[in-house]
């Protein structure tokens, strides 16, 4: 008993200097540095594609990478399908019947070889798309997490890391199927990860409402920051690395840098009282874009915390947002079942 | 507003030497945290709005996409797959 008394006074203590550190480095904030910026001009994008084909909600979209599939995307319904989508044709390359119909998450491989996807099922399922006879397989199913599959991202064609509803992260070895890190520290359900430019780090979103900076070598938690009120469904780094930005139920998205250690600015609107469900950012990391649960997409000027546009089209929810990896275009998905190509 | 200190005090309700251990991560964890270099928010403001002005012409969405070099415009789309 004296042990534990001990030592939760030296949480609360350490909890005090982090504080205080933060403090002693917070010589100004974004808002006062930026002042000197004029705000972006209206943005207004126009929906130049629909992708219909899904049957049911959409939870998930991921852009391709690699430059021989930049314009193609991958999305996930709950009709039970992961569909890879020519945007540009707004053809269906491939349409993959899904085991469980659960799904929440998916993920395009950077090489643009394999997709990957999860959801109630717990586990991660990862699909070759270049199978010799054509035929798109399942490769590896990828078990281990007690809880629900939240979000999964490939760092290559041998290793992806997955958020679980069971409050860990897992970096898994795709070859042998197997763990080979478990991320372990939040305190709820991890609902979103997102992996650094650079593939050293990722970050965590979660129902115990911090974002969590993770070093996937040094399989350990750099950095822990709080301030949201409520469940982070969503998470992204800002273009350069430096920086995080998270989109939570408490209907604020947040931006805080990672050498500063602290929040730097909220985006937020007495107008705006529902939660949000994704986030993007566009290339220059100036705008950002954000789903929330009604039926809109906000984009935000990401250093004067002020709207600057509206994406209007959807029926329902925007369950996901991404930016195209040349910055061309953002698409966003829904709970009506579409999925739209803006710019 | 929930912090750490309100989960840190949920783990201190249970009892058992399970908790001790974990407790015990939880400080060495918060020492690990505690201990990283901090740069000065001036410093961190500016090198974010440096790389917003530096990359703010390459930024599709930002300055627009004209109808003629728009991949996604209806009219003459010609892609090389």
């Amino acid at each position: 008993m004296g042990e534990m008394e001990e030592l939760r006074k030296e949480a609360d203590n350490l909890k005090d200097q982090i504080t205080e550190a933060r403090k002693v480095v917070q010589d100004t904030t974004l808002q006062e540095a930026v002042a000197g910026t004029t705000l972006v001009g209206r943005v207004q994008l126009k929906t130049r594609k629909t992708l219909r084909g899904h049957l049911a909600k959409i939870y998930a979209m991921h852009w391709g990478t690699d430059t021989n599939c930049s314009k193609l995307c991958v999305s996930a319904s709950q009709d039970g399908k992961l569909i890879v989508w020519d945007t540009l044709t707004t053809n269906k390359v491939n349409a993959i019947p899904l085991k469980s119909s659960w799904v929440m998450t998916c993920a395009y491989a950077p090489s643009g070889n394999m997709v990957a996807c999860g959801g109630l099922d717990n586990m991660c399922s990862i699909y070759n798309l270049k199978g010799k006879d054509g035929n798109v397989k399942v490769m590896r199913e990828l078990a281990a997490h007690t809880g629900y599959l939240s979000c999964c991202r490939f760092l290559n064609d041998s290793e992806i890391i997955t958020s679980s509803g069971d409050c860990t992260c897992i970096l898994w070895d795709i070859e042998t199927g197997t763990e080979k890190t478990i991320f372990a520290g939040h305190l709820g359900d991890c609902m979103s990860l997102a992996v650094s430019p650079d593939f050293k780090m990722f970050i965590s979103g979660a129902c115990d409402f911090t974002a969590k900076l993770w070093d996937i070598r040094e399989a350990t938690c750099r950095q822990t920051f709080s301030g949201h009120e409520s469940d982070i469904n969503a998470i992204g780094f800002f273009p350069n690395g430096n920086a995080v930005i998270t989109g939570s139920d408490d209907a604020t998205c947040k931006l805080y840098d990672l050498r500063a250690d602290q929040e730097l600015i909220t985006y937020q609107d007495s107008g705006i009282m529902c939660g949000v469900t994704s986030l993007a950012a566009s290339l220059s990391g100036r705008l950002l874009l954000a789903g929330y649960d009604d039926f809109n997409v906000n984009i935000w000027d990401m250093l004067k915390a002020e709207r600057v546009g509206v994406l209007a089209g959807h029926d329902n929810r925007v369950s996901c947002i991404g930016v195209s990896s040349d910055g061309m275009a953002c698409c966003t998905g829904s709970w009506d079942s579409f999925l739209k190509i803006w710019n | 507003m929930c912090d750490h200190r309100c989960f840190v005090y949920e783990i201190v309700k249970m009892s058992g030497s399970s908790n001790l251990v974990a407790m015990k991560k939880i400080v060495q964890q918060l020492r690990f945290e505690a201990s990283i270099n901090r740069v000065k928010v001036s410093q961190a403001a500016a090198d974010l709005q440096q790389f917003c002005m530096q990359n703010a012409l390459q930024d599709p969405l930002l300055t627009g996409v004209s109808s003629s070099t728009n991949p996604f415009r209806p009219q003459k789309v010609c892609s090389f797959l």
